[in-house]
């Protein structure tokens, strides 16, 4: 199983430690890969709401690299994953419009067909590994462990761009996980909501008002952590959590925000500095204890 | 086939505000039925006190807008098979963001509030020549996107914004009034840009969250309609937001490194002369480089980027001619 590989920019950038715990964790899966070092940031829907043909040359670009390699696409951002499947659905839709986005690749000797996926490493998981495979790597049962799901818009919504008609396991693919691992989902409403990053330089007061009510809720029905696929919601959720606590007066203890590689190594039995869980700005070291005083099953 | 239906009530004479009350009906529907077949049979058949909107049952009227299973949809376009398994639950809620009235019943005085904060009529600056505007196709059929809005309220509803500031303009009122502004017999198309851009609530403050255009029964797409507004306030001028500084900054950091320079977007989003945001950022940044992760001073570049970089001057300059 190998893949053209696109961390996306806050892996490489603010998150490193999803970057490390992500390929600690493929590696253990058995996943080969090849990383797209030439692809370009997706844009985020940011650059879209300036000009969305912009965007889609830039991911459509991206997918003819994978394509050019004979390799499907795995990145480990939400809002990556459902950027370039927007803009793959566009394509698809149009021929028309493939042939003029294909027109400003040429020079680089780039052309895309649609022969190529975009998949979130979530969907890897649970579509190409399979549970009961992703089991067998576990070595600890993380029972009694409390965990909140919390999905990233982009890999929820649009629907008709996720391929959910096809794959409906898609859709709880993330309590498919926490499952696995043998944790308990902290079920709420919040977990397919905004994050509130998108909107945390422009209007901060809204944003940590998200913050607050997701993390609050889910701490409220009795999270040890959350557990996110997208290192955007992590930046806000895990990053802003203190200060929107406080400003919104919501919640007695921050909760931990873990990434869903991390979760994974915990259960591989990993150690908690390797998967950097000692570089967020929550402190982990509750949720660290938890789990390191649950037994290596023999 | 055999359904469950747990529904929510309230009645305002004996209940207070924010409560509420859970019914469960069990009951044999035919596999064809709605979700509003099930809830008239039930205030027919069962509790004639159940409370609901409706009236045309086509999917037209926009009356009868509720959650179910946590997401707003016209219960007359819902089919039962479609949102739950033979013998499953189905939750049904009024509206979210609406002042609940009674039941499944809410109040949409403020919904109405704002699409008549956005100035929904055309604002012509002179009667028409020829005693009625000639207008070509193409931009009447531009505008069709947004003339099928209902009025349901489903967006609303289900505004990820909205639940946290009531001062939002909101997914509805705010592609009413991109149908005003692209409309070419108007002629206070800068003027409502202007206006959207500044006020309290207005285009910026939209999360992209995607919600409204998931459950808009009639494909109005608000939140493209918005980001389109973002692009056109930009065009004409206004360029005096921390919403236009953030876009502005995002697109040179990937026109010129290929990828996101997240420093540098902060710090330009709040302004060099933002001193307060400026502080705050650099709380968030001590404590990132005390954890061992803050973002290269010097940004993470694609190989290669200076691909990148032709690509943006190439649709830059076309944009421009």
């Amino acid at each position: 199983m190998k893949f053209a590989f696109y961390p996306g920019c806050v892996a490489r950038g603010a998150g490193p430690e999803l970057f490390d715990s992500a390929v600690a964790v493929m590696d253990r899966l058995g996943i080969e890969w090849v990383e797209l070092t030439g692809a370009s940031c997706t844009g985020a829907g940011v650059l879209q709401e300036k000009d969305q043909k912009l965007g889609d040359i830039l991911n459509i670009r991206t997918l003819a690299m994978a394509e050019q390699l004979g390799l499907p696409v795995m990145t480990i951002c939400s809002t990556c994953q459902g950027v370039m499947a927007q803009a793959d659905r566009r394509v698809r839709k149009d021929a028309d419009y493939l042939e003029e986005i294909n027109g400003y690749l040429a020079e680089e000797g780039l052309s895309y067909s649609g022969n190529t996926t975009v998949k979130h490493l979530l969907w890897v998981l649970v579509e190409d590994i399979g549970v009961e495979t992703l089991k067998k790597t576990f070595v600890k049962e993380l029972s009694g462990v409390n965990l909140a799901p919390f999905y990233g818009c982009y890999i929820v919504r649009p629907s008709d761009a996720l391929g959910f008609d096809e794959n409906p396991e898609r859709q709880t693919s993330l309590e498919t996980v926490i499952e696995s691992v043998g944790g308990n989902v902290v079920d709420f409403p919040g977990k397919t909501a905004c994050c509130g990053f998108p909107i945390l330089l422009i209007n901060q007061r809204n944003s940590l008002r998200m913050v607050a009510n997701h993390t609050g809720t889910a701490s409220e029905l009795g999270a040890d952590a959350m557990v996110t696929p997208c290192p955007l919601c992590h930046l806000n959720l895990d990053g802003y959590q203190p200060k929107a606590r406080r400003q919104n007066n919501r919640g007695k203890a921050d909760l931990p925000i873990i990434h869903l590689p991390q979760l994974l190594g915990l259960a591989m039995g990993m150690d908690a500095k390797e998967l950097g869980l000692g570089k967020h700005l929550v402190n982990t070291k509750d949720i660290i204890g938890k789990v390191e005083s649950i037994p290596v099953a023999s | 086939m055999n359904s469950k239906l747990k529904v929510s009530r309230f009645d305002p004479e004996t209940m207070g505000s924010g409560q509420r009350r859970w019914d469960e009906f069990e009951m044999d529907l035919h596999p064809s039925a709605t979700v509003l077949d099930a809830l008239i049979q039930i205030r027919e058949e069962v509790d004639g006190t159940l409370a609901l909107r409706c009236a045309c049952r086509a999917s037209i009227c926009g009356s009868c807008g509720m959650r179910v299973n946590g997401e707003a949809k016209l219960v007359c376009k819902t089919r039962i098979a479609d949102v739950a398994e033979e013998g499953a639950t189905i939750v049904i809620e009024p509206m979210g963001n609406h002042g609940i009235i009674k039941d499944l019943v809410v109040s949409l005085d403020p919904f109405f509030d704002k699409v008549r904060q956005v100035d929904p009529y055309l604002q012509p600056d002179a009667e028409p020549e020829q005693g009625e505007f000639v207008v070509n196709n193409d931009s009447m059929e531009n505008l069709l996107t947004a003339m099928n809005c209902i009025m349901c309220g489903a967006c609303v509803s289900d505004c990820t914004v909205l639940e946290v500031d009531e001062a939002f303009i909101g997914p509805a009122a705010l592609a009413k009034a991109w149908r005003f502004v692209e409309d070419p017999r108007d002629d206070q198309r800068d003027e409502r840009l202007k206006e959207l851009n500044e006020v309290e609530g207005g285009i910026w403050d939209c999360t992209r969250c995607f919600k409204c255009v998931e459950v808009c029964p009639k494909d109005v797409a608000p939140m493209d309609r918005i980001m389109e507004m973002r692009d056109m306030a930009i065009e004409a001028g206004n360029r005096n937001t921390s919403g236009y500084r953030h876009t502005e900054s995002f697109s040179k950091s990937v026109k010129k490194h290929g990828r996101l320079d997240e420093a540098r977007l902060a710090v330009e989003s709040a302004g060099y002369t933002n001193i307060p945001r400026l502080i705050d950022l650099a709380e968030i940044g001590v404590k990132s480089v005390l954890k061992g992760k803050m973002p290269p001073i010097v940004p993470h570049k694609a190989d290669e980027n200076e691909k990148i970089t032709r690509i943006f001057e190439r649709v830059e300059s076309e944009r421009n001619t």
